[in-house]
């Protein structure tokens, strides 16, 4: 039961006056990164990962986190009441939020959408604090090898789950793993791919093509749609928050399947947004009214809601006891380790106790201190969105040039963003995954060092990634993700042939 | 997304689709060429600089090769987007280039005033009094957030050092 006396001595720390201030300012950022386009949560953490160079780590990741939380609870106010998905994984929740909100009931649509939210992030939050102790543990023993493969999981699981064409995912993903090596090798501390440019010495900043991708590649694509925004209102009082609670219980099974579908998907990183499409998929399909789905059903709601955050909370968890984010935002959480001094992986929970245990403990009441938000200011959040986008989508793209400029205090560096954000743009148009591009970036010097070092105990010999039980397995399971698209294929073929 | 009416016309998006394909694929023998100068052979300290990014090199040409090929093979004739959509599009690109190749000389506080006026402006068709106190508004928040609260230094230029900041 020593976990249990670290999650408290987690609690002592994040329920400091100062982190539970930064909580909240977490909190409220988050939801209007969430609510705004071009704003998402891998790119407005990026942005303000700056401000944070001079805080105690620990503070520092609560306030990043509760952003991330924030923006996972935003995305669905602008789902429901404008069917505007303000993040990808709340594209699910417009199918049957928006017709709830357009039939009079946006309260009921906002409460159920926020609480099962809640529900799936706590679900996610109960797991990491159970299992991420034990993943760590196990993962202390692991040498380059096991390292590497268990990044080569990562990379295939991309591959073989999203729903883009396996080729450009690769495509996308080698391209992250390019600008990775750009600079200096850290091996050998020899240059590579630089050409003689100076300004490419220390390499691609992964923070730099996150705000590039997504922020200004996002406010390209709204672009393309013009300037017009329609607006709407939205109130929530008491009485439709308590009826609805009153309601949510009837379906804990969907909830439950969820949470189950969001936390596997959040692991695996495919993420939240799959992880929301595949739970609406599935409660239509096993839902008693699953024909009304579409038409402003309840259920249709909390489904993707519930998965997505699970999802999105539990993409933490191989960030923290593996080194490997489950998702992109995870991933500038991860980035945000290396610039605070932190070492990310396994060791992390031996030596870093406070800050490990602080940031769960933080996950707990940040996810609370959301509800409550969202619940309570919803119509503030709200007129956020009736301003135009005349005015926000410039304020976006200064604020990204503040980001892309205090990461390295470079003005090329905020070149660079802009080159990234047409190609993000261009790639997204084309239908390329970003989010293995940005994986990539982050772990590329991580996945070659482990490949490289594996190789230089081997004498050069692949089969050091067959050698024993545990490094085998996991690089099998690499290749069934790499090839699941057409594993599940060659099966549907077998299947109508046998039948 | 709107419906695309008859009329209007723009770029189709197979041919988007085979130039992406086709950039990658330069990227990648861009990678494999700068890898090959540092060397992918084993060297006294193990594999040399150049050894991994060639197969990832190598990997980006052949990936680009098969998605030039489905590229080549769709052709269901839908546009990439409209020419209004791509003028849009520009109308952000070209004023934002000119924003970020102006701020190593004039700094960010300035730039970022004249960028957001320009863009309420003439894109957002706003008042002047509108767009001048955004335009000035935000710019002296970003300073008082960033460089005195969280003490984050941002480029300045000639205009700032005049004020004595």
């Amino acid at each position: 039961m020593e976990e249990l006396a670290n999650l408290f001595h987690g609690f002592a720390v994040a329920l400091q006056p100062y982190n539970i201030m930064l909580m909240i300012i977490g909190i409220t950022l988050g939801v209007i990164i969430g609510v705004l386009p071009g704003l998402g949560g891998a790119n407005g953490v990026a942005i303000l990962l700056p401000l944070t160079f001079s805080m105690p780590p620990t503070s520092a990741i609560i306030m990043l986190s509760c952003i991330y939380w924030g923006a996972l609870f935003g995305g669905a106010i602008t789902s429901i009441l404008f069917n505007i998905p303000g993040e990808p994984w709340s594209v699910a929740t417009t199918f049957d939020g928006y017709p709830m909100a357009q039939q009079g009931r946006p309260g009921e649509a906002l409460t159920a959408a926020f609480t099962s939210s809640f529900v799936g992030a706590l679900f996610a939050v109960i797991m990491i604090t159970l299992v991420a102790p034990l993943v760590a543990g196990f993962a202390l023993r692991f040498g380059p090898a096991e390292k590497f493969a268990v990044y080569f999981l990562a990379f295939c699981s991309f591959v073989g789950l999203s729903k883009e064409p396996p080729f450009k995912t690769i495509a996308a993903m080698m391209m992250g793993f390019a600008l990775a090596a750009v600079g200096l090798d850290s091996i050998t501390g020899q240059l590579r791919l630089t050409f003689g440019v100076t300004e490419l010495l220390n390499g691609f900043d992964f923070l730099i093509a996150v705000i590039g991708l997504f922020g200004i590649g996002e406010i390209l694509l709204t672009m393309e749609e013009g300037l017009a925004f329609r607006g709407g209102t939205a109130t929530i009082n008491l009485r439709v928050v308590l009826q609805t609670w009153r309601e949510l219980p009837a379906y804990w099974m969907t909830s439950l399947r969820s949470c189950l579908i969001g936390c596997w998907m959040g692991v695996t990183p495919a993420g939240a947004t799959p992880a929301s499409f595949m739970s609406y998929g599935i409660a239509k399909r096993l839902a008693r009214r699953g024909n009304n789905f579409g038409k402003g059903e309840i259920e249709g709601v909390i489904a993707p809601e519930t998965a997505a955050h699970a999802a999105g909370t539990s993409a933490l968890l191989p960030m923290l006891s593996l080194g490997v984010p489950g998702s992109p935002t995870a991933a500038v959480l991860l980035g945000g380790l290396l610039i605070w001094g932190l070492q990310p992986g396994p060791m992390l929970f031996v030596e870093q106790k406070e800050f490990v245990w602080g940031l769960i403990a933080s996950m707990y009441l940040g996810n609370l201190a959301g509800l409550l938000v969202v619940l309570t200011c919803v119509p503030i959040f709200a007129a956020i969105l009736r301003v135009p986008f005349g005015i926000i989508a410039p304020l976006i793209l200064v604020l990204c040039a503040i980001g892309a400029y205090s990461v390295h205090n470079s003005t090329f560096d905020v070149m660079l963003m802009l080159v990234f954000g047409v190609l993000g743009y261009l790639l997204k148009k084309c239908n390329y995954p970003l989010a293995p591009l940005v994986l990539a970036i982050v772990l590329g010097d991580k996945a070659e060092e482990a490949f490289r070092q594996s190789l230089l105990g081997s004498q050069g010999s692949l089969g050091v990634f067959f050698s024993n039980g545990l490094v085998s397995t996991i690089m099998a399971l690499g290749l069934v993700a790499l090839f699941w698209s057409a594993i599940q294929e060659g099966y549907s073929r077998l299947r109508t042939a046998m039948a | 997304m709107t419906e695309r009416s008859g009329s209007e016309s723009g770029p189709a998006h197979k041919t988007l689709e085979i130039g992406i394909a086709l950039l990658i694929g330069v990227f990648g023998l861009v990678v494999i060429f700068g890898s090959l100068k540092a060397g992918i052979n084993w060297g006294a300290e193990g594999p040399r600089a150049g050894f991994f990014p060639f197969y990832i090199g190598v990997a980006i040409v052949g990936a680009s090769a098969i998605n030039l090929w489905s590229a080549r093979r769709d052709g269901d004739g839908r546009l990439f987007a409209e020419w209004g959509q791509l003028r849009q599009v520009m109308s952000v690109v070209v004023p934002t280039a000119i924003y970020v190749g102006a701020m190593p000389f004039i700094g960010l506080y300035v730039a970022s005033m004249v960028f957001i006026a320009w863009f309420m402006r003439w894109l957002g068709g706003y008042r002047w009094l509108t767009t001048i106190a955004v335009a000035v508004g935000m710019p002296v928040l970003t300073y008082l957030v960033f460089e005195r609260w969280f003490l984050v230094p941002l480029p300045k230029g000639p205009f700032e050092e005049w004020l004595g900041l």
